[in-house]
């Protein structure tokens, strides 16, 4: 069951040699990761190497970790066993790297998680000014222009509460690209909008991907997956099961769990 | 069956049936048989009750005068007519300095006016949201204030004679005890109920158990312990002021429930906006104070304002340990054998009532019109 399951390094080497990408510029590393939640055991012996400039989906069935895995690359999650390094630092119970692995690593969320008691700018400037001391006016001067790349600038003086799901989604986007983040980690980023705010925000994440952001991603849009992903990985039961580049992935799945999702969700 | 829309249609004023003050009579005064009969039902009371209020308050009050005899019929031995009743007012006006500030010795009662004056130049613009500088106003008003205060009022200082606190009294205990409780409560509370989240036992169990203790006594228990029991644990010699003390029981007092309420604003606020603060980077602190507690707060503005006013309104039971607030120093004039009369303690009572209900209301209005102006929600 384990060697079916686990990707061997061997493998991953040989991936990111067809991908032409250089297997020393490591981004995240996670070895041999476990978590458990009380008694109930989450996530089992991940292994997951991911390149600079790379660009992930993940995929899979709910309630099979793949949120809980990506929420432990920025420690949102804690892992019990295993080593988990972003960026070259380790994530332990030392508080400081982790707030260093958080300024590196951005996150959008499904829920958007933006502060409803600020206007959009000062969502934006809220990270730069407290975490990385820019002066205000800088700080603005930055998140107007990532508001412009997500095409909302005309809204910065606006609550949260006053925009349209889709557009609170790319302010979420926006606010992560302010702190210039090096990782981009997206969990489910398109499940809570409507039908007709999907295209915006995977918009917004395609020109990311086409800029060489190494971005982690969460999502059933299996047409981004397709356009973006350098990568596809299928996760079962808190394990990775399958990754493939995205066109083997789609057409070619290797393992009986992942060619029983496929064909559930690819109608 | 196949239909398609050739032009789309415009919005319309509403009819009339749903506006204007007509529409409002008959769907709150009038809409069914039962609201009918409450609606004449409370007309018929105000018209029997408030004349008779008015009457007694304003048309037969007596608002001037030396003594008694104003407001006594001529039975009990003063100048009304039999069967006259109205309010006192010139008991309250004879006494309006003593409630004011106790006993306090007139010839220094510029000091506490000063620190009114001074109070209310610095409180108004520190509630108004336009007023700039709310920064250096806050200093002012918290830091500045309370050392000015405490030098023009006990003085032994800079020329000004000493005035012992047991000397104090009326509303100028009650807004001071007010003032420094609400000062310290709601800080000191946000500290407690952020203790009593911490993930950190030993502080976690030093504010439960704090928390539990003051929360679980009474404030009469408090204030009687601070006064005559403190004492026996502190060594000879050393003393306390007894106002002091007070203002140490009264305020621990209000932050307890202060952190209670604090505590339910901090659990309304969903888990995602901790994690998108996380998420940044932002520190323990950034977090609280940037993003948790100015949420937090607000949600729970109705709750704070509550425990002020329940606070502002306790600090009478300070008469349990012989100091006189407003209440108390009212009551203590009833026994003036120069104003007994059948009038002096409903009239005394009244204004004493009317005083407090102004300050209450007052804090009750700024609350509400603080919670629309926060109000981002934008709920739709």
């Amino acid at each position: 069951m384990a060697t079916e399951n686990a990707v061997s390094a061997e493998e991953i080497k040989v991936n990111a040699a067809k991908m032409h990408i250089s297997d020393t510029d490591v981004a995240i590393d996670i070895i041999a990761m476990h978590k458990w939640y009380g008694e109930f055991h989450v996530l089992k012996d991940i292994n997951l190497k991911v390149m600079r400039g790379e660009r992930i989906v993940i995929c899979g069935p709910s309630g099979s970790g793949k949120s809980t895995m990506i929420r432990c690359i920025n420690r949102l999650e804690e892992h019990q066993k295993g080593k988990i390094i972003v960026d070259g630092k380790e994530l332990t119970n030392d508080l400081k790297k982790i707030d260093e692995v958080r300024r590196e690593v951005g996150m959008v969320f499904q829920h958007f998680n933006l502060f409803p008691h600020l206007t959009i700018l000062e969502n934006c400037t809220l990270a730069p000014i407290w975490v990385r001391k820019t002066p205000k006016k800088q700080a603005e001067e930055i998140a107007m222009h990532f508001l412009k790349r997500v095409k909302i600038p005309e809204q910065a003086n606006k609550y949260p509460g006053q925009l349209s799901g889709g557009q609170q989604q790319r302010v979420a986007i926006a606010r992560s690209l302010c702190m210039n983040p090096r990782i981009m980690l997206f969990d489910e980023p398109t499940s809570a909008l409507d039908p007709e705010m999907i295209k915006e925000v995977l918009e917004t994440m395609v020109g990311l991907a086409e800029e060489g952001m190494t971005m982690l991603c969460v999502t059933h849009e299996m047409g981004f997956a397709r356009k973006v992903a350098n990568r596809v990985i299928f996760m079962d039961q808190g394990q990775i099961v399958e990754q493939n580049t995205p066109a083997e992935f789609f057409d070619h799945p290797r393992h009986e769990r992942t060619k029983l999702f496929l064909s559930q969700i690819l109608h | 069956m196949s239909w398609v829309r050739t032009e789309m249609a415009l919005a319309q004023p509403a009819p009339g049936s749903v506006r204007g003050p007509l529409a409002w009579v008959r769907k709150n005064l009038v809409g069914s048989v039962g609201d009918t009969i409450l609606t004449i039902l409370g007309i018929i009371i105000v018209a029997w009750v408030l004349p008779q209020v008015i009457s007694w308050a304003f048309i037969n009050a007596q608002w001037t005068g030396p003594d008694r005899t104003v407001c006594a019929t001529v039975a009990q031995g003063g100048i009304q007519p039999d069967g006259w009743s109205g309010a006192c007012w010139a008991f309250v006006n004879a006494k309006f300095g003593q409630f004011m500030f106790g006993t306090y010795p007139v010839e220094e009662r510029w000091r506490p006016i000063l620190v009114a004056i001074l109070f209310v130049a610095l409180l108004v613009p520190m509630l108004m949201p336009r007023v700039p500088r709310k920064g250096l106003n806050a200093i002012l008003l918290f830091l500045a204030l309370p050392i000015v205060s405490f030098v023009l009022l006990v003085g032994g200082m800079f020329g000004l004679p000493h005035v012992e606190t047991s000397r104090w009294g009326g509303l100028l205990i009650t807004l001071s005890l007010s003032f420094v409780g609400i000062a310290v409560s709601l800080p000191l509370g946000t500290v407690l109920a952020l203790g009593r989240r911490s993930k950190m036992p030993i502080v976690k169990m030093l504010c439960v158990i704090f928390i539990e203790a003051v929360r679980g006594i009474p404030l009469i228990t408090v204030l009687f312990f601070v006064s005559v029991m403190l004492p026996l644990f502190l060594p000879a010699g050393v003393s306390f002021d007894k106002y002091l003390r007070a203002l140490i029981g009264v305020s621990l007092f209000a932050a307890a429930y202060m952190a209670e309420v604090v505590r339910g604003g901090l659990q309304a606020i969903p888990k995602g906006q901790y994690e998108g603060a996380d998420s940044l980077g932002l520190g323990y602190w950034q977090k609280m104070g940037l993003i948790v507690l100015p949420q937090a707060l607000k949600l729970v503005i109705p709750g704070i304002v509550n425990t002020f006013i329940g606070m502002f309104k306790d600090t009478s039971l300070v008469l349990i340990i012989s100091m006189f607030d407003l209440l108390g120093i009212v009551k203590q004039n009833f026994s003036d054998a120069n104003w007994a009369t059948a009038q002096t303690a409903k009239s005394g009572l009244v204004f004493a009532a009317f005083v407090f209900w102004l300050f209450c209301f007052g804090m009750s209005r700024y609350s509400m019109y603080t919670e629309r102006r926060l109000d981002t929600g934008h709920k739709r």
